[in-house]
């Protein structure tokens, strides 16, 4: 079993990698969309 | 939403079947023993990357000469997927070398080029924060993204043209390289399961894009008004 902490260290630093890309895309979808929300309601009522 | 949902349900399953394979179907590599199957986390990861940033090469072109934002939010999608990939590729790569080698990197031409690769695409994610007018950024963002897929190549030929650290290849390689039957049917399944994860990143970070043109088209209105 030699090199298995290595092994386990690529994948979990890999996968890692691509589940905080995922996290953070996401993050920066809902927060833009609370922005549109805001700005269009904001527009709203200076009708 | 539940389009969404399952999307990712099937990605997730797909990279655990990856996995589960890569560690339990693959042989164990005769030489290098267990750490050689971070190959199935590596060589798919680079194969990935290269296609996201052809998706970036073709819609920079179609921006070019279409002019049509779709094709800049495409763009800029596929380079910034491509670049989570092309990350993973060099923090594995290091990982892998060193009870190989007995070195973490080496400047040979593999290496280096991938590194520039990075380097390059990192570039094309900076100079659009640098551009305010959005018909300009989108332009100029294009035509240097031309110029970054030029590396593409020069990765993928830098093992077959010059002598490197970097082992040859075993895919499309010289006459008598080749791969293990196993082996090759667990790498083309791990680069499907990398590629369906491609592809929802892609999505998501596109509509995040397409996101960011609805927000100026209201701050806009929201200006004049």
């Amino acid at each position: 079993m030699k090199n298995l902490d290595s092994l386990f260290a690529a994948y979990l630093i890999g996968w890692g990698i691509f589940f905080i890309y995922f996290l953070t895309v996401a993050r920066r979808t809902s927060a833009l969309r609370e922005d549109i929300e805001r700005l269009k309601s904001s527009l709203n009522r200076g009708k | 939403m539940a389009k969404q949902v399952i999307a990712v349900v099937v990605v997730i399953l797909l990279m655990a079947a990856a996995a589960y394979a890569a560690f339990f179907v693959a042989p164990t590599e005769r030489s290098m023993g267990l750490i050689q199957r971070i190959f199935y986390l590596h060589v798919p990861s680079a194969w990935t990357a290269f296609t996201a940033f052809f998706i970036c090469f073709i819609a920079n072109l179609q921006y070019v000469f279409r002019r049509q934002a779709r094709w800049d939010w495409l763009g800029v999608s596929s380079a910034e997927v491509g670049l989570a990939f092309t990350t993973v590729v060099l923090v594995t790569g290091p990982i892998w070398a060193h009870p190989v080698w007995g070195i973490w990197w080496t400047w040979d031409a593999r290496l280096t080029s991938t590194f520039v690769l990075w380097l390059l695409y990192v570039s094309y994610l900076l100079l659009r924060t640098l551009i305010e007018e959005p018909d300009r950024r989108a332009l100029l963002s294009a035509l240097f993204g031309i110029f970054a897929f030029i590396d593409v190549p020069l990765v993928f030929g830098a093992i077959r043209w010059w002598r490197t650290q970097h082992p040859q290849p075993v895919i499309l390689g010289a006459p008598g390289s080749g791969l293990d039957p196993t082996m090759r049917a667990v790498l083309f399944f791990c680069w499907i399961a990398m590629l369906s994860l491609m592809a929802l990143l892609l999505r998501q970070r596109y509509q995040l894009e397409a996101l960011r043109g609805e927000f100026d088209v209201v701050r806009r209105e929201s200006e004049a008004g």
